[in-house]
């Protein structure tokens, strides 16, 4: 196949598919075959490059120019002034933020992002492994097995980059690997079971980079001693089922996994196993009870999964992201992803800012970098000129983080000393216009609908919280029902089962630590 | 025996979650019917109580017949935020239907979900396998008239 002069590269994700994204991709093959140009141009997937909600995007390379909210009208211009005279079209044009240079306006790409794990999503196209190998992919197990680097050198330099859990608790990864049990059988599972309000970073990787994943999974498996790794992704999530599923198959048909990778003595294989849609089984034993075929009931800790998980055996569970970081860990060294970050947080962390904000999009960003950076740097500030009010940082179990808390560090431990977790990466913005209470009660109403039933000081206790909510939405509520609130919800923290019933306090604490009023003002308005 | 089933020949409790999801994939009333439960029970050897208990934890499975298509809005807080509870209420009078119901035609189920991870273009909802978003009460009005039209025609 001759190399293409130019590529077309059409962002197909669930997003954009709603806008029409395949009507315009096969417009610009037909507009092409049409101007003769097919030889020197190529159409192209990609995954998801970086904007949200803003329609149809397109990006042309080698230019790296952007385009945003492209219809099947607007193809054929595209084509006969960008790509046969060299004139972008200009009213298309979206510049990725942070644009400071207004020089490079719709330069696209240059966004000043320090991409580790969406280095390729919205570059290569997902469905094409030739275009992830082009990129890298897969040198990092290729080094492992020419060099023949042992599996504990594999944990040490993951221990050595300080990787810590990306799922939400910032658990030390390398950690985390060397304390799994021996034993002849062990798994490793990957946690793509996304649904945290308001989060969709792990979809949009496993939709935009499938190959990146499969590698970090070979190397966590080849570390940990398993053969065998399963990931776990939400039913809902057609797409991203889809393409891991295309990408498993040609790794496979390329003896990247199955028995004796690569010619080696190496052997790993991944099974995706789809989820039913329930909240609870993100918690990991909740996850391996559901891959065994039952209730997605937590299970007792200790034993924790690396002593006694999947089918009973020895099992490291890991999100998304946080394998997705593993393949550029061993190929370029612990001590250059120690270079992002912070001293107990390295490397960066991929966010999705949703809600008011004036670009919602997908980024990645150093740890350590300030919320008000992360909300006026790079989503663009308020839509239509609105004044900050809060951020959800982290989904339903997130806390709100009022204007005095915009410059706090996003990393696990800053955060912690404001009582917030780095959680799913969910940035929801709220604007002056936004009703905390309202709002709040939402996320109680997703507590008690999630909440499995095992044990009954969640069971209960997630209704009662919704209960006393709707009070001060009828405009009842008083101080006495605030005390309340949070006596249930601290009682929830110290005695439920699992994460799901103690997570509740964090976003009823600070509400009413930084919106008390508003509680109060429900009942002064209304009686 | 289901047709599904076919498809596992050795199937451990393993693969139930995957079974229920074909089963109800294939069904014409996008549900898991009794008589296809109790085939499951008989092929992995286990109890119907196990089989529906187990199922019935999971809210992508329904256990009565559905309408030809199903609505699942999204009702959680990023969606909230931009207007969901309006255009829930807005489906709610279109189709005559409270949540959970089916309409008289048989056409509609109304449901609503958790957070779908497709926040940017909140408010959302998946008709079928299909996603939409940035939906207002017009949008909804159109949306409806267009699959009631696109089936009359079929």
């Amino acid at each position: 196949m001759k190399p293409a002069r130019r590529q077309v590269l059409i962002e197909i994700e669930e997003d954009s598919l709603l806008a029409g994204a395949r009507e315009v991709e096969q417009a610009f093959s037909a507009a092409i075959k049409e101007q003769g140009l097919d030889q020197e141009l190529r159409v192209a997937e990609t995954g998801n490059v970086g904007i949200i909600g803003r329609g149809v995007v397109v990006v042309i390379y080698p230019e790296g120019i952007t385009y945003a909210g492209v219809t099947e009208a607007d193809v054929s211009e595209i084509v006969t002034e960008h790509l046969m005279k060299g004139r972008p079209v200009k009213r298309l044009q979206v510049c990725l933020a942070p644009c400071k240079d207004r020089e490079k306006e719709g330069l696209g790409l240059t966004r000043g992002q320090p991409r580790i794990v969406l280095k390729n999503c919205g570059i290569i196209d997902p469905n094409n492994l030739e275009e992830a190998i082009a990129v890298g992919a897969y040198q990092a197990v290729e080094r492992v097995l020419t060099e023949g680097i042992t599996p504990a050198g594999v944990i040490d330099e993951v221990s050595r980059s300080g990787l810590r859990g990306r799922g939400g608790a910032g658990f030390p990864t390398g950690k985390k690997w060397s304390f799994t049990a021996a034993g002849e059988e062990k798994y490793l599972v990957c946690n793509a079971d996304e649904g945290e309000p308001g989060t969709c970073k792990d979809r949009l990787i496993l939709e935009g980079d499938p190959h990146r994943l499969i590698e970090g999974m070979i190397l966590a498996g080849y570390a940990i001693g398993a053969t065998q790794g399963y990931v776990y992704i939400r039913g809902e999530y057609t797409l991203a089922i889809d393409r891991m599923s295309v990408a498993i198959e040609q790794a496979r048909a390329n003896d990247l996994l199955g028995e004796h990778i690569l010619g080696s003595g190496l052997s790993f294989d991944i099974e995706i196993k789809k989820g039913a849609g329930a909240y609870v089984c993100g918690e990991e034993t909740a996850l391996i009870e559901s891959i065994e075929g039952k209730r997605g009931y937590p299970r007792l800790k200790p034993p924790y999964p690396g002593q006694v998980g999947l089918r009973r055996k020895p099992t490291v569970v890991n999100n998304v992201e946080t394998l997705a970081n593993v393949a550029p860990i061993i190929l370029n060294g612990g001590d250059w992803f120690r270079s992002f970050g912070t001293k107990t947080c390295p490397g960066t962390k991929v966010y999705t800012i949703l809600g008011h904000a004036a670009n919602p999009g997908l980024i990645e960003v150093e740890m350590g970098t300030s919320l008000r950076e992360i909300i006026y740097g790079y989503g663009g500030g308020l839509r239509d000129g609105k004044r900050f009010k809060a951020a959800l940082i982290g989904g339903a179990a997130g806390a709100f983080v009022d204007e005095a808390g915009l410059d706090v560090a996003m990393d696990f431990d800053s955060l912690r000393d404001y009582s917030a977790v780095l959680g799913s990466g969910a940035i929801l913005v709220l604007s002056e216009d936004t009703s905390i209470v309202e709002l709040l009660q939402g996320i109680l109403h997703f507590f008690a609908h999630e909440s499995c039933g095992q044990c009954a000081t969640c069971r209960s206790g997630t209704s009662r919280l919704v209960d006393i909510l709707e009070r001060f939405c009828a405009g009842s509520g008083g101080e006495q029902d605030l005390d309340l609130l949070l006596r249930v919800a601290r009682l929830m923290r110290d005695a439920s089962f699992c994460p799901l019933g103690q997570s509740p306090i964090i976003p009823i604490e600070s509400a009413v630590r930084a919106f008390k009023q508003e509680f109060l003002a429900c009942e002064t308005v209304t009686t | 025996m289901n047709e599904v089933l076919k498809k596992y020949p050795s199937a451990t409790r393993e693969d139930l979650l995957d079974i229920l999801h074909d089963i109800q994939e294939s069904d014409p009333h996008h549900y898991l019917s009794d008589e296809a439960l109790s085939d499951v029970a008989s092929h992995l050897g286990m109890d119907l109580a196990d089989i529906k208990g187990t199922a019935s934890f999971y809210s992508m499975f329904g256990f009565s017949p559905r309408g030809k298509h199903v609505i699942r809005i999204c009702d959680s807080p990023p969606c909230q935020l931009l207007g969901a509870t309006t255009v829930l209420q807005k489906l709610i009078d279109v189709l005559g239907v409270a949540v959970g119901e089916t309409t008289s035609d048989k056409l509609f189920t109304l449901e609503t979900s958790s957070c779908l991870g497709i926040c940017g273009v909140a408010p959302a909802m998946m008709i079928d396998q299909d996603a939409y978003g940035n939906l207002t009460p017009t949008r909804i009005t159109e949306i409806i008239e267009q699959i009631r039209r696109e089936d009359e025609a079929s």
